[in-house]
C-alpha cells in the first residue's frame, strides 16, 4: 500500500466532507434503506431473469410441452410468453408501490438531513 | 436485410402498382415539418452543455418515458419483429420478449442509481470513484462503438425505406437519400439539442404506437376479435405456433438462440443512448416514472406486433412476403396495404421512416456528448474546458459522427440490419452492463476491473463476431465468398458476457486500489439522491 493512489484510506485521513459521507453511510437509517433496497431489487431481478430463462430454455428444449394446445389455437408456449409480459408489468407495479412506501420516505429523510447540514 | 427488402419492396410495389409516391412524400414531409417546428422552438434554449446533452433535466417522467419508447422501438423492432413473426411465427415472438424483460434490469438496478450519481454520460457514473481519465476513455470508446453499430444499422435501413417512399431503386439514388437522412439528423441535433431530439422521439413514439394500434384493431376486427382464429389462419399460412421453426434446427442453432436471448435481455440496460435519457429528468423518482411509462408502452407495442405478425401471415401470406425479395421486413408495410390500401401504406412507411430518424438523432447526440464531455473536456482538458467550448466540440462531433454515419450507411446499404443491431446489443451487454452493475453494487470494484471488463468485453465480442458464421463462411454471411470463421455461433453473448463479468472480478482482485471514501460518497448519493446534478439548475 505504498502507492498513495491505490487506497485513499491507507494514505490519508478523510476530508471533512468525506468523513460526513462516511458517517451517513454508517448510520442505521442509511443501512436500513440500503437493506430495504437490495433485499427487494436483487431477488426481484433474479426472479424475473430466472422466469425469462426458464421460458427461453423451454422454448428451445421442451418444444412438445410448449406446443400443447390449451384452448382453440392458444398453446402453452404462447401463454408462457404472454405471462412474461404479465410478469414484467407486475414487477413494475409492485416495485413502484414498494419504492413509494418503503424507499422514497427513507431516502428523502436522509437527504433532507444532509441538506440541512450543508452536505448535498 | 431491411435495406434490400425495402428496395425490392419498392420494386414490387412499382410492378404491382401499390403505393403512391406523391402521397408517401407528403405524409413524410408533414412529419419533417412538424418535428422541425418543435426542434426550432427548442433551439432557443440550446446554449449550454446541460441543455445540449440533457435538456437541462427539464422533462417530466411521463414525457421521458414516451421518448424512451421512441428511442428504443427502432425499425428493427417494428419491421423486423413483425416480419420475423410473419415468416417463422413463434420464434419471432421470442425477440420481443427479450427486448421487454430487459427493462426489469433497467428499472430495478440501473435507472435511479444512475440518475443520482451521474450528470451527462455513462462515464460519469463509472469514473466517480476510479481513476478518471482511463475509465472515461474506456467508457467513451465503448459508447462510440455501440452507437456506431446501432447507427450503421439504422442508416442502412433508412436508405431502403426512403427508397420505398420515394421509389428510388438505383444505389446512387439511395446513397443520396442516406446522405439526406444524415443531413436532416445533423440539423435536428445541432439546432434542437437534446430537447429538440426528445420532442422528435415523443412525436415519433405516438405515431408509431398509434399506427400499430390502428392496424392491430383492424386485423382483429377482420376476425371478429377472435385471437385464436387469427392464430389459426396465420399458422395455416405458415407462421408456426410452435417454437423451433427458426432456431430449433439443430444443436448449434439452439445454443445460438440461447446466446441471443442473453444478449437481448442484458443489452438494453447497457445501451448508452438509453442510459443518457435517464439524465433528462430532474430526479430519480422521475427516472423511475420514465421507465414505468416506457415499459407499458414498449410492452403494449410488442403485443401489437404479435397480432401484426400473424395478421401479415394470414392476410398477406408468407410466400408473398418472402417473395417481396427482401422478405421479412416488408411484412408490416404489405399488411398495411392489404388493410388500408395506398393511404395506410403511406402512413406506415412514413412512420417507419420517422422511427429511423428519431433513433438516429438520439444515437448521434449520445455519441457526440460522450466525445465532447468524456474525451475532450475531461480527458484532454482535465475538466478545465470552458462550457461554451465544450458545446462547440459537441456540435462539431455531431457533424463528424453524422458524416461517418452517412458513409457507413452507404457502405452498409444491403447488409443485414438485424445482425448489426444484435451486435450492438451484444457489445452493450458485454462491455457496459458488467461495469455499470459492479460500479453501483460492488464497493471493492476498481479501475483495473473496470478497464479489463470494458476493453475485454469489447475485444472478445467484436473478435468472436469477426470469426462467426455471420461474417464469413456461408451464403448469408457478410463475405459469402470467403471463410475464416471458426466460432460456431452468430451471437457471441453466451461467451462474451460471462467473460466480461469475470474479467471485472479478476481485474479488481488483482489490483490493490480501493478508494474507500469516494465509494462511500457514491453509495450514499446513489440511494438518497443527495447532491444529484440537475436537481437545482441555477445554483
Amino acid at each position: 500500500m505504498s502507492n498513495p493512489t491505490e487506497s485513499d484510506s491507507a494514505s490519508s485521513a478523510p476530508t471533512e466532507r468525506e468523513a460526513a459521507y462516511i458517517a451517513v453511510l454508517a448510520s442505521p437509517e442509511f443501512q436500513e434503506l440500503k437493506r430495504k433496497h437490495r433485499n427487494w431489487v436483487l431477488p426481484a431481478t433474479a426472479a424475473g431473469l430466472t422466469f425469462y430463462f426458464v421460458y427461453v430454455f423451454a422454448s428451445t428444449y421442451a418444444v412438445d410441452f410448449m406446443s400443447q394446445k390449451v384452448f382453440g389455437n392458444i398453446n402453452v408456449g404462447l401463454i408462457f410468453g404472454l405471462l412474461q409480459f404479465v410478469a414484467t408489468f407486475a414487477v413494475t407495479m409492485a416495485y413502484v408501490r414498494y419504492a413509494d412506501r418503503e424507499l422514497d420516505p427513507r431516502s428523502a429523510k436522509i437527504r433532507e438531513e444532509m441538506e440541512a447540514e450543508g452536505l448535498a | 436485410m431491411i435495406t434490400t427488402s425495402l428496395a425490392s419492396l419498392a420494386q414490387a410495389t412499382e410492378t404491382e402498382q401499390v403505393g403512391n409516391t406523391a402521397l408517401n412524400i407528403s405524409i413524410f414531409a408533414g412529419f419533417v415539418v412538424l418535428t422541425l417546428v418543435f426542434v426550432i422552438r427548442a433551439s432557443r434554449t440550446n446554449k449550454s452543455t446541460s441543455q445540449m446533452y440533457t435538456a437541462g433535466s427539464s422533462f417530466t417522467g411521463r414525457q421521458n418515458g414516451v421518448a424512451i419508447s421512441g428511442d428504443y422501438l427502432s425499425a428493427a423492432s417494428f419491421l423486423g419483429i413483425a416480419g420475423a413473426i410473419a415468416l417463422t411465427g413463434y420464434d419471432g415472438f421470442l425477440y420481443s420478449i427479450g427486448f421487454l424483460v430487459a427493462w426489469v434490469i433497467a428499472l430495478l438496478l440501473v435507472a435511479e442509481l444512475l440518475r443520482n450519481t451521474g450528470r451527462f454520460t455513462m462515464a460519469d457514473v463509472l469514473s466517480f470513484r476510479m481513476q478518471e481519465r482511463p475509465v472515461r476513455t474506456a467508457a467513451a470508446v465503448s459508447t462510440l462503438v455501440v452507437s456506431f453499430f446501432y447507427l450503421l444499422a439504422q442508416m442502412a435501413g433508412a436508405g431502403g425505406l426512403v427508397a420505398l417512399l420515394l421509389n428510388i431503386n438505383d444505389s446512387f439514388g439511395q446513397a443520396l437519400v442516406i446522405a439526406g437522412v444524415g443531413a436532416l439528423m445533423i440539423v435536428y441535433v445541432l439546432v434542437g439539442g437534446m430537447k429538440g431530439t426528445t420532442y422528435v422521439q415523443i412525436i415519433k413514439a405516438i405515431l408509431l404506437i398509434g399506427a400499430a394500434l390502428l392496424m392491430t384493431v383492424w386485423v382483429l376486427a377482420q376476425y371478429g376479435f377472435n385471437f385464436s382464429d387469427l392464430l389459426g389462419d396465420g399458422a395455416a399460412a405458415g407462421a408456426s405456433l410452435e417454437p423451433g421453426k427458426k432456431y430449433g434446427l439443430d444443436g448449434v442453432t439452439k445454443i445460438d438462440f440461447i446466446s441471443l436471448s442473453i444478449a437481448l435481455v442484458l443489452g438494453t440496460a447497457g445501451l448508452p443512448h438509453i442510459l443518457m435519457r435517464f439524465y433528462t429528468v430532474p430526479t430519480a423518482k422521475e427516472a423511475r416514472k420514465s421507465v414505468v411509462w416506457a415499459i407499458w408502452l414498449i410492452g403494449l407495442f410488442y403485443l401489437f406486433t404479435l397480432t401484426l405478425g400473424y395478421g401479415a401471415a394470414a392476410l398477406v401470406g408468407p410466400e408473398k412476403i418472402a417473395a417481396a425479395p427482401g422478405a421479412a421486413n416488408s411484412a408490416a408495410p404489405l399488411l398495411a396495404y392489404e388493410l388500408g390500401g395506398t393511404l395506410l401504406l403511406g402512413i406506415v412507411s412514413a412512420v417507419a421512416f420517422a422511427t429511423i430518424l428519431a433513433v438516429v438523432a438520439g444515437l448521434t447526440i449520445t455519441a457526440s456528448a460522450s466525445f465532447a464531455h468524456d474525451i475532450y473536456a475531461s480527458v484532454i482538458h482535465r475538466g478545465n474546458a470552458p462550457d461554451g467550448q465544450e458545446v462547440k466540440v459537441a456540435r462539431i462531433a455531431a457533424i463528424v459522427i453524422g458524416i461517418v454515419a452517412i458513409f457507413g450507411g452507404i457502405a452498409a446499404n444491403g447488409q443485414n440490419i438485424a445482425f448489426l443491431v444484435a451486435l450492438a446489443f451484444a457489445v452493450a451487454a458485454s462491455a457496459n452492463l458488467p461495469t455499470i452493475l459492479y460500479s453501483l453494487f460492488w464497493k471493492r470494484f476498481n479501475t483495473r476491473g473496470c478497464l479489463w471488463s470494458i476493453y475485454g468485453g469489447l475485444i472478445i465480442t467484436v473478435g468472436l463476431i469477426i470469426f462467426s458464421p455471420a461474417v464469413s463462411g456461408n451464403e448469408t454471411a457478410m463475405f459469402p465468398d470467403q471463410d475464416w470463421s471458426w466460432f460456431p455461433l452468430a451471437n457471441p453473448g453466451l461467451v462474451s458476457i460471462p467473460a466480461s463479468f469475470l474479467l471485472g472480478i479478476l481485474g479488481t482482485i488483482t489490483s490493490k486500489e480501493h478508494l474507500e471514501y469516494k465509494a462511500a460518497e457514491m453509495e450514499v448519493r446513489a440511494l438518497t439522491g443527495a447532491g444529484a446534478e440537475g436537481k437545482a439548475l441555477d445554483h
